[in-house]
């Protein structure tokens, strides 16, 4: 865009005319972009500024010299070495002759973990199924294609909305107060938000389905529920397991997390490893749950690939 | 022309399988559900969903839930803009975060985008390191950066960035990817050197793509930075843990709506702005 005006501008040819239309047509609309660039310049700036404001973006600290001495320096320079020895303290000590007992002190409390990693995925099993109930459900009601009322249609999105707005941490931050500790609170979390947004992606799928089974069904007698039964529910089936699949991946690194805050599975573990000062366990957590996610995201690609490909052969 | 039971029943022995699935088919179908059902049963046992507990726990969340009306009203301004200060932590937050990934990411995406590196090892190395950038939750990298440069927004801002550089990182490469060829060839016809190819030639096709996949991010990094205060790194996830903790729902519960208004009004912002450059932009191109 700019490059063409640039060219154009450093040759001027004295037309009339038609070239002459152009060239003013021209000026002016590159008039207009500079304009709409340096306002847009001038309000990033403005945004810039104010959340390095708000945000301490440029704070400067005191950090001690090799010296002794204290100087003044910008806080993110200045806290680099210390996210290094950070990140030093919490890679194991692998040496290649010792290595079986140096991994199996690594992963000195996989006991515990492996139950809890069962948990997690237990949790985001059970999240799914709550959410994909909720979802599907509501994800009739939810689409304008087929809500029976427009106040049917207004509340069900307006709830999917709420449910998929607030974070799962802080609907677990509720949960656990009033179900108690436990995986419990995390299902109950983890599912109202799967809820929210597996209803919203359903709703659009429910949206752009063809019409004419369902008047099919209604010109044989069919009553609302008939109708979405046997006309909507064949055809978003394959682009409903598809998003479900895509779902449980997502509910499973959520859940992973979640036990920060007491709501059962591995993450309390990154509490206790913290206030232990157990900086090597951080590192273990990591890598089980970097394979256990990568383990399940391979898996549901390869069923959902089969899925979609089972949709397009029957359809 | 009449429907009779014969006919369904002739119908039926021509074409059973119109009628009914095969056998087999039946057979993992069933194994399938029951499988899934005693999975989610053994569950409901495993973590003790008591009728009992549940209907404790809706008379406890219905006793949450009455404190959200009246809505509690902050009556001075010490309190309230103690909020205001942490929802503009987390506007912050996602701003700071998401253009910090975005300047970081755009590089490594021109080394992961198969039409500007040939080389496949180089390439496939660097999108694994996306990946592995990506599998950290910005949580995990919140308590990280804790550790590094102390309770508050700026560890959030530096969770957010690393977290997203993988993520933009991909996305962008996906995009530069999906670029025509013909421009760059048409720069390079001209005498174009390489980075100006790359400058006109790829830049002017991918930077709406850039443009929608940034607002989208931002958006969903101003629900992700409304947690982050939970584990201390700044926004409003610190007062809302810290009023839950105190038992103050009336409080907790407005804060709740403010979030829901503030991502509201992210949304509509952002949705606004895309229309405005992105729909300018193709109408352009048409032109």
């Amino acid at each position: 865009m700019t490059a063409t005006a640039d060219i154009a501008s450093g040759s001027r040819p004295q037309g009339t005319g038609a070239i002459a239309d152009f060239e003013i047509a021209f000026a002016a609309r590159r008039r207009r972009m500079r304009t709409s660039w340096a306002i847009g310049a001038i309000l990033f700036l403005i945004v810039f500024a104010f959340t390095s404001w708000i945000g301490d973006f440029f704070k400067v600290t005191q950090v001690s010299m090799p010296d002794g001495s204290r100087e003044w320096r910008w806080i993110i320079p200045a806290g680099i070495p210390r996210l290094g020895e950070f990140i030093e303290k919490t890679i194991p000590a692998l040496r290649w002759d010792t290595l079986g007992v140096d991994i199996a002190e690594w992963f000195w409390r996989w006991q515990i973990w492996m139950g809890l990693l069962f948990e997690t995925i237990l949790i985001a099993f059970m999240a799914t199924v709550l959410g994909v109930i909720g979802g599907f459900v509501l994800s009739f009601p939810a689409a304008r294609n087929l809500a029976p009322n427009r106040w049917v249609l207004l509340i069900t999105r307006r709830y999917l909305e709420i449910a998929r707005t607030v974070p799962e941490l802080v609907w677990a931050l509720i949960f656990v107060f009033c179900f108690s500790v436990g995986p419990m609170a995390g299902v109950l979390a983890i599912g109202l938000h799967a809820t929210g947004a597996l209803g919203k992606l359903y709703s659009e799928v429910n949206e752009n389905i063809d019409m004419r089974p369902l008047e099919g069904v209604k010109a044989a007698g069919g009553t609302w529920f008939d109708q979405v039964r046997y006309g909507a529910v064949p055809q978003v089936l394959p682009n409903i397991i598809s998003y479900t699949l895509l779902r449980f991946e997502i509910n499973v690194r959520a859940s992973s997390i979640i036990g920060y805050v007491g709501a059962g599975g591995l993450g309390q573990e990154f509490r206790v490893a913290i206030s232990f000062q157990e900086y090597t366990d951080l590192s273990a957590l990591f890598v089980i749950i970097f394979v256990t996610v990568m383990v399940i995201d391979y898996g549901s690609e390869k069923l959902r690939h089969r899925v979609i490909g089972l949709g397009e052969r029957t359809s | 022309m009449s429907l009779t039971q014969s006919k369904i029943a002739a119908a039926r022995r021509r074409v059973p399988l119109a009628f009914q699935a095969p056998l087999s088919v039946r057979i993992r179908r069933y194994a399938l559900w029951a499988f899934f059902i005693g999975l989610f049963g053994w569950c409901l046992y495993d973590f003790n969903f008591s009728p009992a507990r549940i209907w404790e726990g809706l008379g406890r969340l219905g006793t949450v839930m009455s404190f959200m009306f009246p809505p509690h009203v902050w009556d001075n301004w010490s309190d309230f803009s103690e909020v205001l200060n942490g929802l503009g932590e987390t506007l912050a937050i996602a701003f700071l975060g998401t253009l910090l990934g975005a300047i970081f990411a755009l590089p490594l995406s021109l080394l992961g985008a198969k039409n500007i590196i040939r080389q496949s090892i180089l390439r496939l190395t660097v999108r694994r390191g996306y990946d592995i950038i990506r599998a950290f939750e910005t949580l995990v990298l919140a308590l990280i950066f804790i550790r590094a440069f102390g309770l508050g927004p700026l560890a959030g801002i530096l969770a957010i960035a690393v977290s997203e550089i993988g993520t933009f990182a991909k996305l962008f490469s996906e995009a530069i990817e999906n670029t025509s060829e013909k421009p760059v060839e048409g720069v390079k016809a001209s005498g174009g050197s390489r980075l100006q190819q790359i400058r006109f030639g790829i830049t002017p096709q991918v930077n709406p793509v850039i443009l929608s996949i940034l607002l989208y991010n931002f958006e969903s990094n101003v629900r992700s930075g409304t947690i982050l205060g939970i584990v201390g790194a700044g926004g409003i996830g610190f007062l809302l843990s810290d009023r839950i903790a105190a038992y103050r729902w009336d409080e907790a519960w407005s804060i709740i709506f403010l979030i829901i208004g503030m991502v509201y009004l992210i949304d509509w912002l952002s949705g606004l702005i895309r229309t405005r450059l992105i729909g300018g932009q193709e109408g352009r191109a048409l032109k």
